[in-house]
């Protein structure tokens, strides 16, 4: 020890037992800071929402283009918008997992025993990850415009739908954190979401026009979440409109985070 | 005294732990059954068990990782249940597992943490590259933890726990997995840290740690302490030091078998060819008999006096030793 300073005698030092809401937002915003780190030492962390929205695009754009819309340029603007719902829904579910697999390791324990806030490591994970949610939108994004998409609400419409498009997928993700509380392993979390959102994802109109499908799963494909965002996202990126569905998701996603983030909250702080 | 805030009563003390009675149930396994501790402030204190002995779970209870199930535990007189913040921030933790980020580098780590103690991003940044120093890790700061050895990610793990300068560091087995040239190196920044008035409690399974470094020792087995005091008074418990007696010629033996019986009234024996021992009770006697023994004209090549190793101390306290429960999985 070259530059030993002497230690401040505990009855010495200035104490308390609180948290206070500056230091919350603080050690949030740190944690998010350590979550944009860890990003950038595994960039391979990406590959969901880099190479999904462009190999997707690609793929149903060519694959379901002729068939459903005559050609690949009039099936833009339908596909466009689906898969932007499906790549951050997907996305969405990483948190749950990362969480999980951060809390079983040992530097949660450090954490834990420092005078820090206990809910900032949840709250800065879930801030970090809506740089995800953002880089799959906008790669979706550019994806259609290469392939000649030109929507037709104009570029000012286009960031109000990439913006409800993260503020769903970050309310999303609330559900698969508090998955990632309660489930066992890591790997559970993903089988689980697994599970939820490829029927979700696959029977809404995020790739096919309703008018097709038999009654029964038309009624199922209307009140689907899913269906009412790529309808908001469609109507706003086309048209330049604010229509209903667009309120809908909001409300929609309002209520999944009242009714998640409590339980998350709680769930996790029981295991902190 | 400084100002504190409403929801603490200080009180100077002298204690940097006490813990009574303390009691953690997981299952049907009481991995702590009533554990008594007094650390005195500034000193250096071993809890000495083998694997499942509720060594870790007791640093857990007393760090605000799990809570208790019964007994109190307090930190500076802070109880750790009702006032885990403040607790929290007097204490270092280096837990058995390496508390530090294994997707950052040392760099990183050390400013996070720094950050999330309420340094600024100056402050941080000094600090860290202060610490890197300090630990010797400068050259290898920039790189992943995944490149470290186990030795420099222990030295980053107590360089951690080292940044807001604690009163309390708790080393959860700092050494344990280290080659013996780390391992003394860390036995040396242990020493630094207390005499810049830190206390430390430190948790081991090899009993010569605990001999090396702690002033006081609390030997805990099936989370019980089941012997507490000095390494001397511990050893002094055992029972007495034995006298060990080496005569240059063969034919003295029998005879200075006698002059020890006569002298020190105790039963002698030769273990070896010319090697008598025997229990010393009183230390006084041995001027006597090392008289009596030139009277006879008998010729030492060499006397000495065998203590008792704190192996011997496990032993005798706990009916079994050390190496018997190492298979015992640690229940945490």
């Amino acid at each position: 020890m070259s530059n030993a300073q002497q230690i401040i005698p505990a009855r010495d030092r200035h104490l308390k037992n609180h948290i206070s809401v500056r230091q919350i937002i603080h050690d949030s915003l740190v944690m998010a800071y350590r979550g944009l780190l860890k990003m950038r030492h595994n960039p391979e962390q990406f590959t969901d929402v880099t190479i999904q929205p462009i190999l997707f695009t690609l793929m149903f754009a060519y694959i379901f283009g002729g068939a459903i819309a005559g050609n690949v340029h009039n099936y833009l603007p339908i596909i466009i918008p689906g898969i932007l719902a499906m790549t951050v829904l997907t996305t969405s579910q990483v948190t749950g997992v990362q969480i999980r697999e951060d809390m079983d390791k040992g530097v949660f324990n450090r954490f834990r025993s420092m005078s820090m806030s206990r809910i900032a490591p949840l709250a800065g994970a879930l801030l970090a990850d809506s740089i995800r949610y953002g880089i799959a939108t906008v790669l979706t994004l550019v994806m259609g415009i290469i392939l000649g998409w030109r929507p037709g609400g104009g570029f000012g419409y286009l960031v109000i739908g990439t913006l409800l498009t993260i503020v769903v997928a970050w309310c999303i993700s609330w559900v698969f954190a508090f998955i990632g509380m309660i489930a066992r392993t890591a790997a559970s979390v993903q089988g689980i979401a697994f599970l939820f959102l490829l029927p979700l994802v696959f029977l809404s109109n995020a790739f096919i026009p309703v008018k097709t499908l038999p009654g029964w799963l038309q009624g199922f494909v209307k009140v689907n979440p899913v269906s009412h965002l790529v309808s908001a996202v469609r109507e706003l990126a086309n048209q330049g409109v604010i229509g209903h569905d667009f309120w809908y998701c909001l409300l929609g996603a309002a209520i999944v985070v009242a009714i998640f983030a409590p339980l998350t909250v709680r769930a996790y702080m029981r295991k902190v | 005294m400084a100002k504190t805030g409403l929801a603490n009563s200080p009180k100077v003390t002298e204690l940097a732990v006490e813990v009574k009675g303390l009691v953690k149930v997981f299952g049907d396994n009481r991995a702590v059954n009533g554990v008594d501790l007094r650390v005195p402030e500034g000193s250096i204190y071993g809890v000495l068990g083998p694997n499942g002995a509720g060594k870790t779970t007791v640093i857990n209870i007393l760090s605000t990782l799990i809570n208790a199930d019964g007994g109190t535990a307090k930190v500076f007189g802070h109880d750790v249940k009702t006032e885990a913040q403040i607790v929290r921030q007097l204490i270092g933790l280096t837990g058995q597992s390496a508390s530090v980020d294994e997707g950052l580098s040392a760099t990183e780590n050390l400013y996070i943490f720094s950050r999330l103690l309420g340094l600024s991003r100056m402050q941080a940044k000094n600090k860290t590259t202060e610490l890197l120093e300090e630990f010797n890790l400068s050259e290898t700061a920039k790189r992943p933890l995944a490149y470290f050895s186990g030795g420099m990610r222990r030295r980053l793990d107590l360089a951690a726990s080292l940044i807001n300068q604690p009163p309390l560091i708790f080393l959860d087995e700092p050494t344990t997995g280290l080659d013996p040239r780390t391992r003394n190196q860390m036995w040396e920044t242990i020493r630094g840290l207390v005499a810049t008035g830190s206390t430390v409690l430190l948790t081991t399974q090899y009993l010569d740690e605990a001999d090396q470094l702690a002033d006081r020792i609390a030997v805990i087995d099936h989370g019980k302490v089941v012997a507490e005091g000095t390494p001397d008074q511990l050893k002094a418990s055992v029972g007495l030091a034995t006298l060990q007696l080496q005569v240059v010629r063969h034919a003295d033996v029998e005879p200075a078998l006698k002059v020890v019986r006569t002298v020190l009234k105790t039963r002698a024996q030769a273990i070896e060819p010319m090697l008598i021992t025997a229990p010393m009770a009183d230390p006084e006697r041995v001027t006597d008999l090392l008289i009596e023994l030139r009277k006879a004209g008998i010729r030492l090549a060499e006397v000495s006096v065998q203590r008792p190793t704190l192996d011997e101390v496990f032993l005798t306290i706990t009916g079994h030793d050390t190496k018997e429960k190492l298979k015992e999985a640690d229940h945490e």
